[in-house]
């Protein structure tokens, strides 16, 4: 079985400037603020985890053609499709066709969230760090290299970090590992760490860095890698 | 079946129209199949919505930073445990749940991206700006920083090292920009002021006091913060952009 994603997009090229926008503007289109509302009341159910909606994001075919809230709202329909709980037909519809299968609904719908529970809910969030039981096996200092594998399921190592020479600036603790949480293997906590790459490593000498620019001087790269994605370097 | 679609003939006059007609469509036959399955409180999608629009967004985070640049015991505990220093400014939670602060200097500036989708802090943020959500920032800021600032109007002297975190987990960044120069004695709401959302993302950098506030469209700064500088601010319409 294949896995596609098609959100990682560090360094590519040619998607052209930034567009800033102003701090007021929230929404482009009035279905916006319900379509994020949905999304999170859907999502506080518990019937799928953040790393399992990430997935189901990155992997939609048409990914590099829809706005961000169509994202959601895709990804949000095929959640709600895998386990039974919408089908497209209702949507379509516009209501309800079945009633909830009682089995599908103790396994996944464990809660739902009230008006009343909002305010709670975000101000609690779902902390990702869990006590450790192992030793870190790296260092503040130390230097890694990270892995070339690259995963057949959801994985936080973007393609342009692989492979590559850094060193550990943070011990972040251990968190729960996206790899295992995205495909419903459990938390399965391990050591997550801040590596911090020179420009010229990730993307060779400013001479010669290709046409975006690449590989100033003076540029530096971290990200958060948790320790199955590094191995020890000399 | 149902047809909820009454109006299919406008799709031969307005493409625009009947594209959003047919989000809006869609959104609202997810809601009330979400509802009437008893999985969502449709009373709660209201209090989500109010509350990004009215009580978490980046204010919340020019208040952090104000705090830093007028507390130097403030700043070296965002800097050992900035989770706990900011929770102690009642900004806890959702996507905010592992801060930590990116503390710019003289010679190094901290710019924040998620190239894999759109992690963002938004107990101190909000939502994340379309910008820092699309393929354009999360492409090109890891390996153009210094070309991705230029779109904000933004140059570094060359000897300013930058270093750009990209949120691959799920712990958060906020950068503290640089204290403007002329704002000894300022109060932090005044400090605050001077506090633009990109600044905290390390697109922009903080206003200079008495600036400009620039045009909306060029974005680098708060338009939501021009309504609260309004008693203070004189008003400048005549005043040229000032990146």
């Amino acid at each position: 079985m294949s896995y596609q994603t098609h959100a990682d997009l560090g360094g590519q090229t040619g998607h052209g400037a930034v567009l800033p926008e102003p701090e007021s503007e929230l929404w482009h289109a009035a279905w916006e603020p319900r379509a994020l509302a949905l999304t999170l009341a859907a999502g506080a159910t518990g019937a799928w985890n953040i790393d399992q909606s990430r997935a189901a994001r990155e992997t939609l075919p048409d990914y590099a053609r829809l706005g961000y809230y169509q994202i959601w709202l895709a990804a949000l329909q095929k959640l709600l499709a895998e386990r039974g709980l919408v089908g497209d037909d209702e949507i379509q519809a516009g209501h309800a066709l079945r009633a909830a299968n009682p089995a599908q609904l103790a396994q996944h719908i464990k809660r739902v969230l009230g008006a009343a529970d909002v305010s709670a809910a975000l101000a609690k969030g779902s902390a990702t760090q869990r006590p450790p039981t192992t030793a870190a096996r790296f260092a503040l200092g130390d230097r890694v290299k990270t892995i070339t594998a690259v995963p057949l399921h959801h994985t936080r190592l973007p393609a342009y970090a692989r492979g590559k020479l850094g060193v550990v600036r943070r011990v972040h603790g251990t968190h729960v590992f996206a790899d295992a949480n995205a495909q419903g293997l459990g938390e399965q906590p391990q050591w997550l760490y801040g590596v911090e790459f020179d420009g010229a490593t990730l993307w060779g000498d400013s001479d010669s860095g290709g046409g975006n620019g690449g590989g100033q001087a003076g540029v530096r790269v971290s990200i958060d890698a948790w320790e199955p994605y590094l191995e020890s370097a000399p | 079946m149902s047809d909820t679609k009454g109006h299919d003939h406008d799709h031969d006059h307005d493409h625009d129209h009947s594209e959003l007609s047919e989000m809006d469509l869609r959104v609202r036959a997810l809601e009330s199949v979400l509802t009437e399955k008893g999985y969502i409180d449709p009373a709660a999608l209201d209090v989500l919505i109010d509350t990004y629009q009215t009580r978490i967004g980046p204010r919340n985070g020019a208040r952090v930073v104000a705090r830093a640049w007028a507390d130097p015991g403030y700043l070296a505990w965002l800097q050992q445990d900035a989770t706990a220093a900011i929770a102690s400014l009642g900004y806890t939670g959702r996507q905010g749940e592992h801060m930590v602060a990116l503390v710019n200097t003289p010679t190094l500036h901290h710019l924040v991206v998620c190239t894999l989708c759109s992690c963002y802090p938004w107990p101190v943020l909000g939502l994340p700006p379309t910008w820092y959500k699309s393929a354009p920032y999360r492409a090109r800021v890891v390996q153009d920083p210094r070309g991705v600032l230029a779109d904000f109007g933004v140059t570094l002297p060359g000897n300013v090292a930058v270093l750009v975190s990209d949120s691959t987990a799920e712990v958060r960044y906020l950068v503290i920009p640089q204290r403007p120069a002329g704002t000894a004695g300022f109060t932090e709401a005044q400090l605050a002021d001077l506090v633009t959302r990109d600044s905290m993302i390390g697109c922009g950098l903080a206003r200079e006091p008495g600036a400009a506030q620039p045009s909306a469209n060029t974005a680098t700064n708060a338009a939501t913060s021009a309504a609260a500088n309004a008693p203070t601010s004189p008003p400048a319409p005549a005043k040229p952009h000032t990146p």
